[in-house]
This record gives structure tokens, C-alpha cells and sequence, in this order.
């Protein structure tokens, strides 16, 4: 039952998500910092080979021979599990998503996803879930009050905005029917979801920034006040796989909202050249991270209370609300005839008109008050 | 070929789960034994993808690795009580201790190799029904529909509880 | 269907033995030289002060425990999503039941204040 090519092709597919991710991560760092230089009229990296395209390579090299420190009184075991629990639930949560349909390789036929399971949305949940014990230990090994709060404070954070992650989760599922990701894709043959849920697509970038632990939502690792958080004591290697899993993430997560908002793989041709998945998937992907490095030069950090307020009080009544209106509307145009599908986003466009001015209102109310 | 493949993947996943149990019970730190309960979950997890039961696996995963084992650490943190000391032994304990657990397994084997007639064929469960998540919603919502009412009424219970217990300070909201 | 699970047993295997490679490397090539001060905790230059792990506020445990009553919700909520549309008004209604009585817990921690970090 067990074939070996078909092993074969379990360990070629993951073989190849897994180098992709990181030479994902390498360039990605290079992507960011020219960017950001772009934006603030630096020039950043250009002399490692042409346009500092070897920059990354460099940098690996360079953290190799880095010396790696551990703390006195630290917990060495965890100390050194900490990063690679960390680094693994990044790179794992690819493991579910299609990049494509199906295609034609060495007389096959090959999914162009690993593992396409039909609890696909739960089990990106699951990772998601075990991806906070890396942080928070890491802050709890290094015997530094400093990392400690910010693994605290990290893990914290991730686990408040998981909800509303969960929720916009199952937005998706109520639209596309299944939990299945290659099925959510085809739901969007017709029309991509983030035409008919403009406001879950906005609330899940906005959730997947702070799981992310990105600007604006950096707080756990703010240089002023924590010295880096959970990573101030990590160096060499250990620390290179913590910035390995952040920047992983945002490449995972990125392809997961184009999965479940954007199209996934679906572009023009797609069905007659199934090869031209990947491509699509890797230009939305690359769009959404541009927008990424984009909100990191313009938005200054979010205060850590406002943060767990905008998570808690009102993201999570949000998409609860979302929810509702979306399942109400699913309903009605069951009911009374297709067209009706479009008070989905009316009225959640409304719902978020709603939402900005009831936090307009209150932040204003608190700064008269200060006066 | 494929059951023993499967048996093989069954004892590897059993020495896991009870590896981590006694690693658990015997570690003397706190932190160790809450990843130890991880991993325990995840075993567990593994068993249920075993019955063909991905929802329940997952949602295993979620729930119990990934919310309640940080609540847990995040007590252990908080109380600080990271370091377990080593308990007070009370010498008249441990020989009873044993003869308990001696009787125990005995009551046991006799349980299972006497009293059950037949103990050769388990069916699995499993691969008969439907279990995915659409299938699962459908009997969740249609007949166990009060069950699920009553839960939401058990998670305000313990929301309402864990609020009183905690009791910050400030009432209401408002200011800075 | 067991199978799609093994691939992902073998992207797991395949992704720890890479962040465990890196670690190796870094354990390789690193140099080690040790000393009193270097193994001290970063405390941004300063001497360190007191211990380095110490008790946390409640906070975090009433956020923890939200969390879970809120996460058992959401994963109540997937199944309900996709049999919707055969579930009909009955599971509108039977949803709205269910989130009804746990937006009462949700605006009793906003009001006794547990959603309000300092």
C-alpha cells in the first residue's frame, strides 16, 4: 500500500515548500531592507553582488561564525529547543495549501499541494496554537526579566488575536463550504471572497500583522523598553532561526490570505496552463508582503494596552458580528434569489463604518478627558 | 502490508504518549512536565487521526496544546513555582504505596484476561461513518443540539468565574 | 486519507532536521569564548537586578482563560460553518442562541474591566 514513489513524492514536495520558504526568507530580508531604504531615500544594501542581491548569503555566513551564548543560570535544554519550536509551526503551516491544480510530471499526476486534509482550516488553526511555546519559552529559559515579559507579553498578544484569526477563519469556511482549502480556492472561481467580505479581508491582514508580531504591532520585542524581548539574550544561529520564523510567517500568512481571500492560484489561463499557479500565487504573495514592509515605514508602534484593546474590544466583536451578517446573508439569498448575496458587503462595509466611529468616539472622549 | 505499517506507526505514537505521561509525573520541574502534557496531547492527537477522526485531532490540538497548556504556563509563570521542591517523604508511605499499585495491576489483568471473554478483535470504529467537518456540524447542530446550547452556558459559567476569581481593581473602564 | 497525514509527519521531520542543522552549524563554526560578564543577563549594559524570572501579573491568566472559552467558541464555530447551509435558519437561530449567552460573559468582563490592561 505504501509505495515508494509515492514517499518519493511526499519528500520531493516538502522538500521543495520547505527550500522555498527559505530562500523566501533570505530574499524577503533583502526585499524589506531595500525597500525600507527606498522609502526613507536611503539606498540600503547594493554591494554584495548586484543590487546586494548576495546580501543574504552574506549574512548567513556571517551568523555561522557568530558565537553563540547562553546565559548563566539559563535552562539550556529549552534554551536551545526554544528557537527550533518556534521555527517549525512557521514553516509547517504550509504544508496544507494548494499552489496549484493538478499537473502532469514524469507520467504523474501531481498535486501541487503537500497535504490538501479536509480539517485544512482547523489544522492551520492547530499550528497556529502551538506556535506561541516557542516565544514563550525562550523569553522563560533565558533568565532575563527582560525576555520574560516579552514572551509574556508576545504570547499574550498572539493568543488575543488568534480569535479574531479563528473568526475570519470561519468566514471563509460559511462562504466556501468546506474547510477544505482546494475547495475554498475553486469557491473563488466565480468571484475571490475579499469582493464579497471586504471587511474580513481588511480585519484578517490587520490579525495576521499582529500574529505575525510585525509593525505596527512590534511591541513584544520594542528596543526601548525590553531590549528585544523573548530574543535579547539569543545570538549566532539560535537568533538567525527566530528571525527565520518571523519572516517565514509573513510569508506563510501572506499565502494564506491569498488563499482564502484572493484567488489562491485562480488567475486568467489558469486551466489550461496548471503550471501557471505557483506564479499567481507567488505575485499576490509578493504584493501583500510589499504592502507589509510598507505599513512597517509608515505606521509608528501601537501602545501594548491599545494593542490588547483593539484585539479584545474591537476586532473580536467585529468579526463576531461579521459572522452573523454573513451567515444572514448566505441565508437570504438562498432563500429569495442570488442577488442578495450582495448585502454581505453592504452591510458589513457598514458594520466597519460603524466600528471606526465607535473608536473615534471613544479615543476622543479619553483624550478630552486627559485635558 | 498496510496494517503492520499501521501497527508499527500505532506503537511508536503508544511509546510516545506513554513516555511523556511518565516523564510528566516524574519530571521535578513544572515547566518540563507542561511540555511533557504537550507532547502527551500530541500523541493523543495522533491516536485520534488513528480512528479517522482529523476534526477531533485537530481540535485536540487546538484546544488542549494550544490554549489550555498556555493557560497552565502561564500559571507556573505567574505563581513563579517554576522549581518544584522535592516533597516530604513519609517513610511508612512508600512500602504502601506499592502493595496499592501492586493490587491494582492484579485487579486489572484479572479484569481483562479473566472476566472479558474474548478480548482478540477491536473493530475499528470509523471508517464506516461520515467524520468530516460537514458531517460532524450536521449531528453537532441537529441532535446534539442541546448539549451544545448547554456548553456556551458552562464557558459563561467558567468566564464569570475566572473574572471573580481574579477581581482587578478597576471597576469598569473609562481612564488610562 | 491517513496518507496526506504521513506527508505532513514528513514535512514536520524534514523542517526540524533543517532548524536543527542550522543549530549544529552555528555550535560548529561558532567561536567559544567564555567569561564571567558575557554570561551575566543583557540588561542593556546595566548590572542585572534581581532575578531573572519572576512572578507576572494575573493579567496574563485572565487573558489565558479567555482565551480558551473564546477558542473552544471558535472551534465550535468551523463544523456549524460548512453544515450551515443545510442546517438552514435553524442553525441561524441556534447560533445566535449560542453566542447570545456568551456575549453576556463578554460584557461582563468589559464591564468588571478584565479586558483593560494597565
Amino acid at each position: 500500500m505504501i509505495d515508494l514513489a509515492l514517499v518519493l513524492e511526499w519528500v520531493i514536495k516538502s522538500l521543495v515548500v520547505i527550500f522555498m520558504l527559505l530562500g523566501g526568507f533570505a530574499y524577503l530580508t533583502w526585499f524589506e531592507r531595500r525597500i525600507l531604504a527606498r522609502m526613507q531615500t536611503r539606498v540600503g544594501p547594493n554591494r554584495a553582488g548586484w543590487q546586494g542581491l548576495l546580501q543574504p548569503v552574506a549574512d548567513a555566513v556571517k551568523l555561522v561564525f557568530k558565537e553563540e551564548l547562553i546565559p548563566a543560570r539559563a535552562d539550556k535544554v529549552i534554551f536551545v529547543l526554544a528557537p527550533i519550536l518556534t521555527v517549525v509551526p512557521a514553516t509547517v503551516l504550509a504544508v496544507v495549501i494548494p499552489f496549484g491544480t493538478q499537473v502532469i510530471l514524469f507520467g504523474r499526476q501531481v498535486n501541487l499541494a503537500v497535504a490538501d486534509i479536509n480539517v485544512g482550516i482547523l489544522f492551520l488553526m492547530a499550528v497556529a496554537s502551538v506556535a506561541v511555546y516557542g516565544i514563550v519559552l525562550a523569553g522563560w529559559s533565558s533568565n532575563n526579566k527582560f525576555a520574560l515579559m516579552g514572551g509574556m507579553r508576545s504570547t499574550a498578544q498572539m493568543i488575543s488575536y488568534e480569535l479574531a484569526l479563528g473568526l475570519s477563519f470561519v468566514l471563509v469556511a460559511l462562504m466556501a463550504d468546506s474547510l477544505q482549502l482546494s475547495e475554498i480556492v475553486e469557491a473563488q472561481r466565480t468571484m475571490w471572497f475579499v469582493v464579497l467580505q471586504p471587511v474580513g479581508a481588511i480585519v484578517f491582514l490587520i490579525v495576521t500583522l499582529a500574529e505575525v508580531n510585525r509593525a505596527p504591532f512590534d511591541m513584544p520585542e520594542a528596543e526601548q523598553e525590553l531590549a528585544a524581548g523573548f530574543h535579547s539574550e539569543y545570538s549566532g544561529m539560535k537568533f538567525a532561526l527566530f528571525f527565520m520564523a518571523e519572516y517565514q510567517k509573513m510569508i506563510v500568512i501572506s499565502i494564506i490570505a491569498v488563499t482564502l481571500f484572493f484567488g489562491g492560484y485562480l488567475g486568467p489561463f489558469i486551466g489550461r496552463f496548471p503550471w501557471l499557479g505557483p506564479v499567481y500565487v507567488l505575485g499576490k504573495v509578493v504584493a501583500l508582503l510589499f504592502g507589509m514592509v510598507w505599513i512597517r515605514a509608515t505606521l509608528p508602534r501601537i501602545r501594548y494596552d491599545r494593542l490588547m484593546d483593539l484585539g479584545w474590544k474591537v476586532l473580536l466583536p467585529l468579526v463576531l458580528g461579521l459572522v452573523l451578517i454573513t451567515a444572514t446573508g448566505i441565508l437570504l439569498a438562498d432563500e429569495f434569489g442570488n442577488s442578495l448575496v450582495w448585502s454581505i458587503p453592504v452591510v458589513s462595509i457598514l458594520a466597519g463604518f460603524l466600528t471606526v466611529g465607535l473608536v473615534d468616539r471613544s479615543l476622543r472622549r479619553k483624550f478630552n478627558a486627559l485635558r | 502490508m498496510a496494517v503492520d505499517f499501521e501497527l508499527i506507526m500505532f506503537f511508536i505514537l503508544a511509546g510516545v504518549g506513554i513516555g511523556t505521561a511518565a516523564g510528566m509525573l516524574l519530571s521535578r520541574s513544572a515547566v518540563y512536565s507542561a511540555l511533557f502534557l504537550v507532547l502527551n496531547f500530541g500523541a493523543v492527537a495522533g491516536f485520534y487521526l488513528f480512528l479517522n477522526a482529523p476534526f477531533i485531532a485537530m481540535a485536540q490540538i487546538t484546544v488542549y496544546a494550544g490554549a489550555i497548556m498556555v493557560l497552565f504556563l502561564f500559571v507556573i509563570m505567574l505563581l513563579g513555582a517554576e522549581k518544584l521542591t522535592p516533597p516530604e517523604v513519609l517513610p511508612w508511605q512508600r512500602p504502601l504505596a506499592v502493595v496499592l499499585a501492586g493490587i491494582l495491576i492484579l485487579e486489572a489483568a484479572y479484569l481483562l484476561f479473566l472476566r472479558t471473554p474474548g478480548l482478540g478483535e477491536i473493530q475499528m470504529p470509523g471508517f464506516g461513518p461520515d467524520t468530516s467537518p460537514a458531517a460532524i456540524g450536521a449531528i453537532l447542530f441537529g441532535k446534539y443540539l442541546l448539549p451544545f446550547e448547554i456548553t456556551s452556558v458552562l464557558l459563561l459559567t467558567a468566564m464569570v468565574g475566572a473574572i471573580v476569581l481574579v477581581r482587578p481593581r478597576k471597576q469598569g473602564g473609562g481612564q488610562e | 486519507m491517513l496518507f496526506d497525514y504521513m506527508a505532513i509527519a514528513v514535512f514536520v521531520f524534514f523542517s526540524t532536521a533543517i532548524a536543527v542543522t542550522a543549530i549544529l552549524l552555528g555550535g560548529l563554526f561558532g567561536p567559544r569564548r567564555k567569561s564571567e560578564v558575557k554570561s551575566e543577563p543583557y540588561e542593556s549594559g546595566m548590572i542585572p537586578i534581581g532575578p531573572g524570572t519572576r512572578r507576572m501579573p494575573v493579567r496574563f491568566y485572565l487573558v489565558a482563560v479567555l482565551f480558551i472559552l473564546f477558542d473552544i467558541e471558535v472551534v465550535f464555530f468551523l463544523p456549524w460553518a460548512v453544515s450551515f447551509r443545510k442546517l438552514g435558519l435553524f442553525g441561524l437561530i441556534e447560533m445566535f442562541i449560542f453566542i447570545g449567552i456568551l456575549l453576556v460573559g463578554y460584557f461582563y468582563a468589559w464591564k468588571k474591566g478584565a479586558l483593560e490592561w494597565e
